[in-house]
């Protein structure tokens, strides 16, 4: 009796997954037993896939089961993959066309108030990921995915990026802690990532150890790199960190992770970890990259999602991150430019501009002097608020 | 048994030239078919046959249904108030069956899948076929060609209809009543089985030759409100339960929880907004789905921020509905079907909580109804083609599922909007052809995805008013070709040359046919 393979999920509340079982036969060819929801539909697609994927290995003699909840191609193509290598130890990929035709550029200033979380072996949570809008999805390999399950989740993730669009947002993908988070590199990066988040990163070796590898790898665009702080000994090293590569955008802190460090409690109030979040701000600042908060853990509790978007920001933070969709718009209205902030930004633009326009060369509202800095950042403020649709770009008319 | 010959119905469709034995006729068009004559009268009954006392009372159901005459191959009505909860509609056929009485035609209002039950029946012939609605184990059953008879499935308009023009005799119907006296005045609001209304019931009470009504609650003369007056009623019966009160209504009725439908919900009520839809003394129409109910609730959100009231809401109810009601941001609920206990509660207590029937709001052969006074109304679909046509009935791969419910009168309302996801379970929403067709295109105003809003060609005045909005409005191929490229492209589901069911527009007529699956 040969050995079989398993990979993928099956149960009641799973959809858009499969269950694969394969094992190889000495003889009788390739036997499908598919129980699928959408066989009629879909079983002979189905069916001309596994052959293709079989051909492509060179197997000849297998037999194999498929219970499918409705899983697209490239989720049946990763989960057989997935069987195949742990039968064979066949490397090759098999990879479906991309739907990703061109390189989809992203800047390392772009704003980046939420990014959502997406379990790396959940399909159906991928799919519509990007339909809500966060300006990023993460497709994470970490804390998400069952150790056992890791492997698999890999390969799924790879197919994810070359299968579904993810629109107006950036491509993310959490790797593993290093050394494992190496390997993930090697699948995600030749497929349009835009950000690999590290997590508990701890010191500028580990950055670079990423940035390296990233190097040796052929890829399609930019890839930038967002360390994650989740301890006291990273919250030590964050300048250091922030500053190790030039691909550095951004670093992230994980508080779950740090006040367990601490062996703290997390609380509402967040007093606990203050220290460590002004620090990452600072650095970041010091850096020139984007400090980015941690998620908030009770994605029910909006009033308090509310409460904590807004503090995020005062501290200093450029954005949240979200472990559900509902989320994403709480903390977006808590990032973007409140009326009085978007207010005060006009009249020093104007003030600026009307000084400007006189040939002074100093700026002053009322009594209070204005720097260079103070206009360029009631600039962004504006931009902000025109591209939420707060302020009307013809907003001077007010001033008139 | 030779092959019924067919015909092409103005919606291109192959439907049979008689069903059942009986002959039919191919959908014309929308408002084409006219009937002329009278309307279908019931026997003249004196009440000198009836006691004097007014106690019609019998000991059992079977007492009751043995002196109405029943014998094979009657037509037996039977109503939905009581959901999965209906207690009465097995219990029946139990009747029949023990009794040894054949071919039967079951002529629900709507069936359940607590109807399963009647699957045995079905096979061995106590019931010929059903004339109502055929959804969940029913549904499978009548797809894969073993039901006896053809399936007919029609509108709640349409049983109106087809009990007003005399294309459905009634020989008996059986009412189950929250509340009764014993001359048969009935309503669904107290007892321990209260569902709300009985306006499903109506036609029935009217027109049937014998009518049964059966009540877990009876109360002396007079039961009032009388929603079934007793003066259409043969006998009345007392059992233990009529239905399961936790199946009937649920005490909450939730708003879905699910990010992507929560999306949709609220592209529907912008949608709604920004075409100036909401606005003050409108009127709308949602179901008692979760995404339904979302969009109310952000309806009322809009509501409130503009200070907005509508005239009145077409329920189904529940208590998100009452609660628009008890807060003024609706002056009317007019009811159709109450879907929790706040909407019974509401409906027993609140004047401006009307209850309303099939013949009020969707019948087809009354002078007008209130469907076309609607302003918007939210409806669901399993399908729906490129040129706005849509499936209620069944699935893409061709088993019939649900019944139509009031969805085809729904459709006369102003405006008709179907949130739906672009594709469920791999299985892309958006066909070149529904595989059964329900509703015209031409009814069908705006579809709804969480990828991209399609508006009918037909409605330039809504494309218009969404020209310069932050909506993203498409094309309904491109959000077709979307979805194919997401899911792939579905074969199409494979029949068999046998109808197993017909499905008729809301003036009788047939606009498809149900073939057995392969």
């Amino acid at each position: 009796m040969s050995k079989t393979s398993v990979a993928g999920n099956h149960g009641e509340d799973v959809r858009s997954d499969c269950l694969v079982k394969i094992s190889l036969s000495l003889k009788g060819g390739i036997k499908l037993s598919l129980e699928s929801r959408v066989e009629k539909l879909y079983g002979d697609h189905i069916q001309s896939l596994v052959n293709d994927i079989m051909k492509f290995y060179g197997i000849k003699n297998a037999s194999i089961h498929i219970q499918d909840s409705g899983a697209l191609d490239f989720v049946l193509a990763a989960r057989m993959e997935s069987a195949i290598r742990q039968l064979t130890g066949d490397t090759r990929e098999f990879l479906l066309p991309s739907v990703v035709k061109k390189e989809i550029p992203s800047d390392r200033k772009q704003k980046r108030f939420t990014r959502l979380y997406v379990p790396g072996n959940t399909p159906k949570l991928m799919l519509n990921a990007a339909i809500h809008k966060p300006d990023g999805v993460i497709l994470d390999l970490e804390d998400s995915v069952a150790p056992s399950k890791k492997n698999e989740a890999r390969l799924l993730v790879r197919n994810a990026l070359r299968a579904i669009h993810f629109y107006q947002s950036e491509r993310m993908v959490r790797i593993n802690q290093l050394p494992r988070g190496l390997e993930d590199l090697d699948l995600v990066i030749p497929q349009h990532v835009n950000v690999i988040l590290i997590p508990k990163t701890e010191t500028a070796t580990q950055v670079n150890e990423v940035a390296e590898r990233i190097g040796s790898i052929n890829k399609k665009c930019k890839v930038w790199l967002m360390p994650i702080i989740e301890t006291a000994l990273g919250i030590e090293n964050a300048f250091p960190i922030a500053t190790a590569s030039p691909d550095v955008i951004a670093l992230s802190i994980g508080l779950e992770d740090y006040t367990a460090d601490l062996g703290v409690k997390r609380t509402r109030s967040g007093d606990e970890s203050l220290y460590a979040r002004m620090r990452i701000v600072n650095a970041c600042k010091a850096a020139h990259v984007q400090p980015l908060d941690s998620v908030f853990p009770d994605f029910a509790d909006t009033e308090g999602l509310k409460e904590a978007a807004i503090r995020s920001k005062s501290l200093g933070f450029d954005g949240m991150g979200c472990i559900h969709p509902g989320q994403i718009r709480i903390i977006q209205d808590g990032f973007i430019p409140d009326p009085e902030e978007t207010e005060k930004a006009c009249r020093i633009v104007l003030a600026f501009e009307e000084a400007e326009s006189k040939g002074l060369g100093v700026v002053s509202l009322g009594s209070k002097m204005i720097d260079r800095p103070v206009v360029i950042r009631a600039l962004s403020t504006i931009n902000l608020a025109e591209k939420f649709g707060t302020l009307k770009k013809d907003w001077r008319k007010n001033y008139e | 048994m030779s092959k019924i010959k067919e015909q092409i119905n103005a919606a291109g469709r192959s439907v049979p030239e008689s069903v059942n034995g009986k002959q039919a006729f191919p959908y014309k068009g929308v408002g084409k078919h006219h009937p002329e004559g009278n309307k279908y009268g019931p026997r003249i009954p004196v009440c000198t046959d009836y006691p004097s006392d007014g106690n019609k009372l019998v000991p059992t159901l079977k007492d009751a249904l043995i002196r109405c005459g029943l014998r094979d191959g009657m037509t037996i009505s039977t109503h939905h108030h009581f959901r999965n909860g209906d207690l009465l509609a097995n219990r029946i056929f139990d009747i029949a069956h023990e009794m040894g009485i054949r071919d039967l035609i079951w002529f629900p209002s709507a069936s359940f899948p607590c109807h399963a039950h009647l699957i045995p029946y079905l096979e061995d012939g106590t019931i010929h076929h059903i004339e109502g609605s055929m959804n969940g184990p029913l549904g499978r059953f009548t797809s894969e060609g073993k039901m006896k008879g053809v399936g007919v499935l029609r509108s709640h308009g349409g049983r109106y209809q087809a009990v007003q023009d005399g294309e459905v005799h009634i020989d008996i119907a059986v009412i189950g009543a929250a509340c009764a006296d014993p001359f048969g005045n009935a309503n669904g609001l107290n007892g321990p089985s209260a569902s709300g209304l009985l306006g499903f019931a109506l036609a029935d009470s009217e027109y049937a030759d014998k009518v049964i009504v059966v009540t877990d609650n009876l109360v002396e003369f007079p039961c009032v409100p009388w929603q079934i007056q007793g003066n259409y009623v043969d006998y009345t019966v007392v059992i233990d339960k009529v239905g399961d009160p936790g199946q009937i209504v649920s005490g909450t009725t939730r708003i879905t929880t699910s990010p992507d439908r929560l999306l949709l919900a609220e592209l529907t009520a912008r949608f709604c907004e920004r075409t100036g839809i909401i606005r003050n003394g409108f009127s709308f129409q949602t179901g008692a789905g979760g995404t339904s109910l979302a969009v109310g609730e952000f309806f009322k959100k809009i509501m409130k921020e503009k200070n907005i009231k509508a005239r009145f809401a077409r329920g189904g109810s529940n208590a998100y509905l009452v609660s628009m009601l008890e807060e003024g941001l609706v002056d009317y609920i007019l009811d159709g079907q109450t879907f929790d206990l706040a909407g019974v509660k509401s409906m027993a207590e609140n004047p401006n909580h009307v209850w309303t029937s099939p013949f009020t709001s969707y019948n087809h052969h009354s002078k007008g109804n209130f469907a076309g006074l609607v302003d918007v109304v939210i409806l669901g679909a399993t399908e729906i083609d490129v040129n706005f046509n849509a499936n209620v009935v069944t699935h893409s791969d061709g088993y019939l599922l649900h019944g139509i419910g009031g969805w085809q009168n729904c459709l006369f309302s102003k405006t008709v909007i179907i949130p739906v996801p672009l594709f469920r379970d791999r299985v892309p929403i958006i066909r070149d052809q529904v595989t059964t067709l329900c509703g015209p295109g031409e009814l069908i105003d705006v579809i709804i995805t969480e990828r991209g809003i399609a508006i009918n060609p037909l409605r330039t005045d809504l494309i218009q008013a969404v020209k310069n909005s932050d909506l993203p409005v498409r094309t309904i191929k491109e959000l077709k070709e979307e979805a194919e490229k997401i899911c792939g492209q579905p074969s199409p589901a494979k029949f068999r040359d046998k109808i197993v069911a017909v499905v008729k527009w809301v003036d009788g007529t047939l606009i498809d046919a149900v073939r057995q699956i392969d």
